[in-house]
């Protein structure tokens, strides 16, 4: 019972920190910044000329499925859904009619979003204009397309009546921020490992990095250096949060699409409220050994030293010192000292683009370097760049950037 | 068939230097803009990255940034009564194409010209009286001063983040910088760039000679820049691509690198790539422009309406589309009559090199705008008292590369090819400095554009045809200038010095620059010039031209500088007073 | 386990980006209409087109007159000739593509000789090459000459200043411009990038202390004339063995 009391608590502690908003803002407005906030057009948007038509497949570990038609359609979209249905949607994974969702759809983070909130959403999904698109059936093998299988699931991994946890003597801004981490931004859907059946690890685990589209989302807990984000400020967090770029590094891969369409649009207060919380997650990993650089005598570190003198020193400068807000600054950086070099390596063979914003216009990007350097340069170089500078982070080998660029 | 398409506000024809400066300043008005470019789409880190852009053979010698003469290109002959013969290949000058431009792959030399040449005819004459002007010299004033550029170019040099050292503050003359130069309101917004030993060596040489040497001023970044329009670039790693090249790490001031990132994000803005724009269309009264004809890359024409058009292009596709389209009336050296093509320029540039035995210049530790300079032969910076002619140019050493197929110079006397030569290039490729004049070219009757009688491009127009020659002013101008070149670099402590003066008459194959003038000149009536101060056609007020087609002459100094300022002053009174009320600026 | 595979690197935000974003993404050639942002697409490249050794123009006869022509452009001495850096089948492979077709050049007629002034008026490279060597063939021939690869090496010499000076004319094309083209594409083949055939393991790099495709001097600025030392480094990287 204490738990399902949470939401309302939940809701009056966010008060303080949106009042600004819900003073100036219409329900309407409140229900846009929501939307972005939840990233909702990420999956439910695929043409930009009909917005949250639906139809995205998401190849899931379950086999593909295709995000639902959110326009007020009567017919193929939610235009027959009351307020009602849209927050069992959102926070029980449920649609009406008692048929449940796949957890492709987060709403095991929606669960925590206030009534109030999704009621904001629904009314400004009510507005768009109704667009009829059908979209295709799941695509998952038997038994699990009777959906009444992700019963199970939800047995095992999600408990609707669960809440967050207020903690004693945190500040409003920080349970804002947890609010809005655990709900609607669903920070952990990506930066945290998943178990064999698709479900986010939960306590320790959770917000210790995963691995996304191929990508590594880096762990967003504070350690001292050599993994994650530790050695970020809160104010590093929220300026990468609103405009894709700290002076550590800019938003590329799959974070640069959740700035462009999402984080940016928060408001100072909220990006601040997120970055409190965030960095006061706490670490506790008893297993964790102290790096040791592989050293500078190595060949494999000369041959990467002659590469990056002549391939990357023009950008990230002799000293990996990165240009502020251009090039990313190598020397300390945990994201390239993180124990998973699938980023990393990533980056080398294929590039990446620094998100542009309104603030940062520049598409910065890093060139592909597949066509140029073989696996055996490609492991040097990342080798190199883990370990020079004062970097310190286990040796790449050819074989896993072999992987990589299949 | 042509398509009809829907009508914009503003059409922009070329997607380069100019065109985002016009795009974006238009947008920013609010005006609904679309460009068409008729080259593709280019991007920093994907077309020309650190990883792939340091590549002779394939750009300076494979043309991969330069336009496809293939499709159109001009014809060319010395003189009147010659027979003109296409530019087959390009050569003397090296237009790009793209989005971009040609500014993709400048060096980044980034000059103002002088208050006085703006006033060439009148100050001159003022000066020296009519005399000094050589019969045949069709010299005149802009219609447009220095001071009423100047903040224009003060938002230029903003835009690209310039490096240099101001020599001339509000009137008060400032130490280190060039003394010569008009008032500037504000310093450059970034410090010179670093020197390396060979600019220095110049600038020992010319300080001793009583001149006044200073760091040329470098679209190359001295340190990392944030834009007012928050695009970001990067420090320059002095890799010594830069002229005929593009710049893989956000360190030379383009279009690209500071404005089009800005642009491309507004809702008012529309790109076309793949769209040759064929001709100008104006309505039956001769009275305005009432669109654009193009062909896309499939072939299919389109007729793009609008209520504003705005040309953009090299100077050479400005020129030909007014004589494609039947705007104005094309120039004719016999009679004097008729306006379009009239006073194309160049530039009359000459030099000498210096070798020594022992000083190493590792040239390719460089940068296009790495270098010292005296303005003390500039314009009308000495006294042309029986000298014979006007004008002048810049002499500069400039630390530009050590790029080999086109970098190998070998002193006086060396065999053409051969054993003897192999062994000069060896012994002097790291031990020779370059010190160059960059003059002046003044116009003169005979210097023109027309079409030519025989040639067509791809798309069954007749070929544009240049007649140019230097004239008895370059000749002269260019000789007094190469003597003082000859003199600095005799002082520079070398082992020897070999004078290259200016060939004469002009050869269109050896490279020169990329700094064609005139032939839409800008003035103040319509009698003699085809826009008036503003850039605005006097034929049809809504058409408007920018580039160097509007120099009625070409000083010595590089262009740019000068043709963005002059955009911007355009724009400025689009906006303040052509979009409120759209007709004549300039009451003819 | 067979429906929960374990691989979750396959896991997706939502799904991959194609065809989602709102700039179209088609061929970069094509007339496309850009909105909204700058488009940028990973993997996106583009690398020289590295030498491809089986794009062949010239026949036996004329690989010869060009082997001997560009070793007395620039022969051996300490360091290779032309020909041993590969400049030869540099050229070959570049009048095979694109460049020897003329595809970039204005290749209209009429075609007149024209003035010095007036610059390249032959036809395309690879048959101004193929015409000019068949002239200086039939013309040594003709007149009780060795072949050009039999003369003596200064003989040779004699006939490509004779050509340089444009004191020699030819019969179907102009001897002036053959030299001048022969002679830039000797200087492209023996200082280019090894990507495309010549340079062999940057050789002419070597000989003058060119470092190549490098980008960062900055640590060097200061160099005060003292002479530098580099390794130097090719733009094609793994594509040049």
């Amino acid at each position: 019972m204490r738990h399902a009391a949470l939401p309302f608590l939940l809701a009056a502690l966010a008060a303080p920190a949106a009042a600004q908003d819900s003073n100036t803002w219409s329900t309407m407005e409140r229900g846009l910044y929501l939307f972005r906030l939840g990233d909702c057009a990420a999956c439910h948007t695929i043409d930009e000329d009909r917005p949250m038509a639906g139809g995205l497949g998401l190849p899931t570990p379950f086999g593909t499925i295709y995000t639902p038609n959110l326009t007020p359609d009567e017919h193929s979209g939610i235009g027959d859904w009351t307020a009602d249905d849209f927050h069992t949607a959102m926070t029980e994974g449920v649609r009406p009619g008692g048929e449940r969702l796949y957890p492709a759809f987060p709403y095991t983070h929606f669960t925590h979003v206030t009534r109030e909130d999704t009621e904001a959403i629904y009314a400004y999904l009510q507005s768009l204009e109704p667009v009829m698109n059908r979209v295709p059936d799941p695509e998952i093998p038997w038994p699990l397309s009777m959906r009444t299988a992700m019963r199970g699931w939800n047995l095992l991994f999600f408990d609707d009546e669960a809440g967050l946890e207020p903690a004693e003597g945190k500040p409003d801004e920080w349970h804002r921020g947890q609010y809005l981490a655990e709900g609607l931004a669903h920070c952990s859907a990506c930066h945290s490992p998943r178990n064999l059946l698709g479900a986010e690890k939960d306590g320790p685990a959770s917000y210790t990095g995963g691995v996304i589209e191929g990508w590594f989302a880096p762990s967003l807990r504070s350690t001292e250096g050599g993994e994650g984000i530790g050695d970020w400020s809160e104010d590093d967090l929220a300026k990468y949060l609103r405009y894709g770029r700290n002076g550590h590094t800019a938003a590329f891969g799959p974070m640069a699409e959740v700035v462009e369409k999402s984080t940016r649009w928060l408001s100072n207060a909220d990006a601040a409220a997120i970055a409190t919380y965030i960095k006061d997650l706490p670490y506790d990993a008893p297993d964790r050994v102290e790096m040791e650089e592989v050293s500078a005598d190595d060949p494999v570190m000369q041959h990467g030293e002659r590469i990056y003198a002549t391939q990357c020193a023009a950008c990230h400068g002799i000293d990996g010192e990165g240009v502020k807000n251009q090039f990313g600054r190598l020397a300390g950086s945990s994201l390239t000292q993180a124990e998973n070099p699938l980023t990393v390596v990533r980056m080398v063979l294929e590039g990446a683009r620094a998100v542009p914003s309104d603030k940062y216009p520049t598409p910065h990007a890093m060139p592909a370097f597949d066509w140029r350097l073989s696996d055996e340069d490609v492991a040097a170089v990342t080798t190199y760049v883990r370990n020079a500078f004062g970097n310190a982070a286990p040796a790449v080998s050819a074989e896993t950037v072999a992987e990589i660029r299949e | 068939m042509t398509r009809i398409l829907p009508e914009r506000e503003v059409v922009v024809v070329g997607f380069g230097w100019t065109g985002a400066i016009v795009a974006e300043q238009l947008t920013d008005a609010g005006m609904d803009v679309l460009a068409l470019e008729r080259g593709y789409w280019t991007d920093t880190s994907t077309d020309y990255a650190v990883n792939n852009a340091q590549d002779e053979v394939r750009y300076r010698y494979r043309d991969e940034l330069f336009e496809d003469l293939s499709r159109e290109t001009l014809t060319f002959r010395n003189e009147v009564g010659q027979t003109a013969l296409p530019m087959r290949m390009l050569g003397s000058f090296l237009p790009g194409t793209n989005v971009g431009g040609s500014i993709t792959h400048w060096n980044g030399q980034a000059w103002r010209f002088l208050p006085s040449d703006f006033q060439a005819r009148t100050h001159n004459t003022d000066r020296y009286g009519t005399g000094i002007f050589e019969e045949g010299m069709t010299v005149q004033d802009w219609g447009v001063t220095y001071d009423e550029l100047e903040p224009h170019y003060d938002t230029f040099d903003k835009i690209c983040g310039i490096s240099g050292k101001a020599g001339n503050l509000g009137g008060e003359i400032q130490e280190g910088g060039n003394p010569f130069e008009g008032p500037r309101s504000s310093e450059y917004p970034n410090p010179p760039m670093r020197m390396v030993a060979a600019p220095l060596k110049f600038a020992d040489a010319a300080q001793e000679l009583g001149y006044n040497p200073f760091p040329g001023p470098s679209a190359n970044m001295s340190q990392a820049y944030t834009n007012p329009l928050g695009v970001q670039l990067a420090p320059c790693s002095y890799c010594g691509f830069c002229e005929k090249y593009a710049c893989g790490n956000y360190s030379k001031a383009t279009a690209l690198t500071t404005i089009v990132p800005a642009l491309m994000r507004r809702e008012n803005f529309t790109l076309k790539t793949g769209a040759m724009v064929l001709r100008v269309e104006k309505d039956r009264q001769n009275t305005r422009a009432t669109g654009v004809t193009y062909i896309d890359t499939e072939g299919q024409e389109y007729f793009q309406p609008a209520q504003m058009v705005v040309l953009c292009t090299y100077i050479t596709h400005n020129v030909n589309l007014l004589m494609q389209s039947g705007i104005g009336e094309i120039y004719d050296p016999r009679t004097g009559e008729g306006n379009v093509g009239r006073n194309y320029a160049y530039q009359a540039m000459s030099g000498a090199s210096v070798f020594y035995d022992d000083f190493a210049v590792n040239p390719y530790v460089g940068a296009g705008a790495l270098g010292q300079v005296i303005d003390d032969f500039n314009g009308d910076n000495f006294d042309h008292e029986g000298l014979g002619f006007i004008g002048g140019g810049y002499i500069a050493q400039w630390q530009t590369n050590g790029r080999p197929i086109e970098s190998h110079p070998v002193p006086e006397g060396t065999p053409r090819f051969g054993a003897g030569w192999k062994r000069a290039v060896r012994d002097n490729y790291n031990h020779t400095i370059g010190v160059g004049a960059h003059g002046a070219v003044m116009s003169h009757r005979n210097n023109h554009f027309d079409l030519d009688p025989t040639y067509r491009d791809a798309y069954g127009r007749p070929l544009m045809r240049l007649t140019f020659d230097f004239r008895q002013n370059e000749v002269a101008m260019s000789a007094y200038l190469t003597d003082r070149v000859a003199e600095i670099a005799r002082a520079m402590g070398g082992r020897e010095v070999r004078v290259n003066p200016m060939t004469v008459p002009y050869d269109i194959a050896p490279y020169q620059t990329t700094h064609n003038t005139g032939g839409h000149i800008m003035g103040e009536t319509p009698a003699d010039s085809v826009t008036n101060k503003y850039n605005q056609s006097w034929d049809l007020p809504n058409l408007f031209l920018m580039g160097a087609g509007n120099f009625p002459q070409n000083p010595g100094y590089n262009p740019t500088g000068t043709v963005a300022a002059l955009a911007y002053h355009s724009m400025k009174a689009v906006r303040d007073q052509y979009l409120a009320n759209p007709g004549p600026l300039v009451q003819a | 386990m067979k429906y929960f595979p374990g691989s979750l690197g396959h896991f997706t935000r939502r799904g991959f980006l194609v065809g989602i974003s709102s700039v179209a993404i088609t061929a970069p050639l094509a007339a496309r209409e850009y909105r909204g942002g700058i488009p940028w697409r990973p993997k996106e490249a583009v690398p020289p087109d590295a030498y491809d050794p089986d794009a062949r123009f010239f026949d036996d006869g004329e690989r010869a007159f060009v082997t001997a022509a560009v070793d007395r452009l620039i022969p051996a001495d300490e360091y290779p000739s032309a020909s041993e850096l590969g400049v030869v089948d540099f050229i070959d492979a570049q009048l095979a593509g694109s460049y020897g077709r003329g595809e970039i050049y204005y290749m209209e007629g009429p075609f007149e000789d024209g003035l010095p002034t007036q610059g390249y008026q032959a036809q395309a490279p690879a048959l101004l090459y193929r015409q000019a060597i068949a002239d200086i063939r039939d013309g040594l021939a003709r007149a009780g000459q060795p072949d050009f690869v039999d003369l003596p090496p200064e003989k040779q010499d004699m006939l490509l200043t004779a050509l340089s000076e444009g004191e020699d004319e030819l019969e179907h094309t102009d001897g002036r411009t053959f030299f001048e083209t022969l002679w830039q594409n000797t200087l492209e083949g023996y200082f280019g990038d090894p990507v495309h055939g010549g340079n062999r393991n940057m050789e002419a790099w070597r000989m003058i202390g060119f470092p190549g495709a490098r980008y960062d001097y900055r640590p060097y600025i200061d160099h005060g004339g003292e002479p530098l030392s580099f390794e130097p480094i090719s733009v094609g990287g793994r594509m040049v063995q």
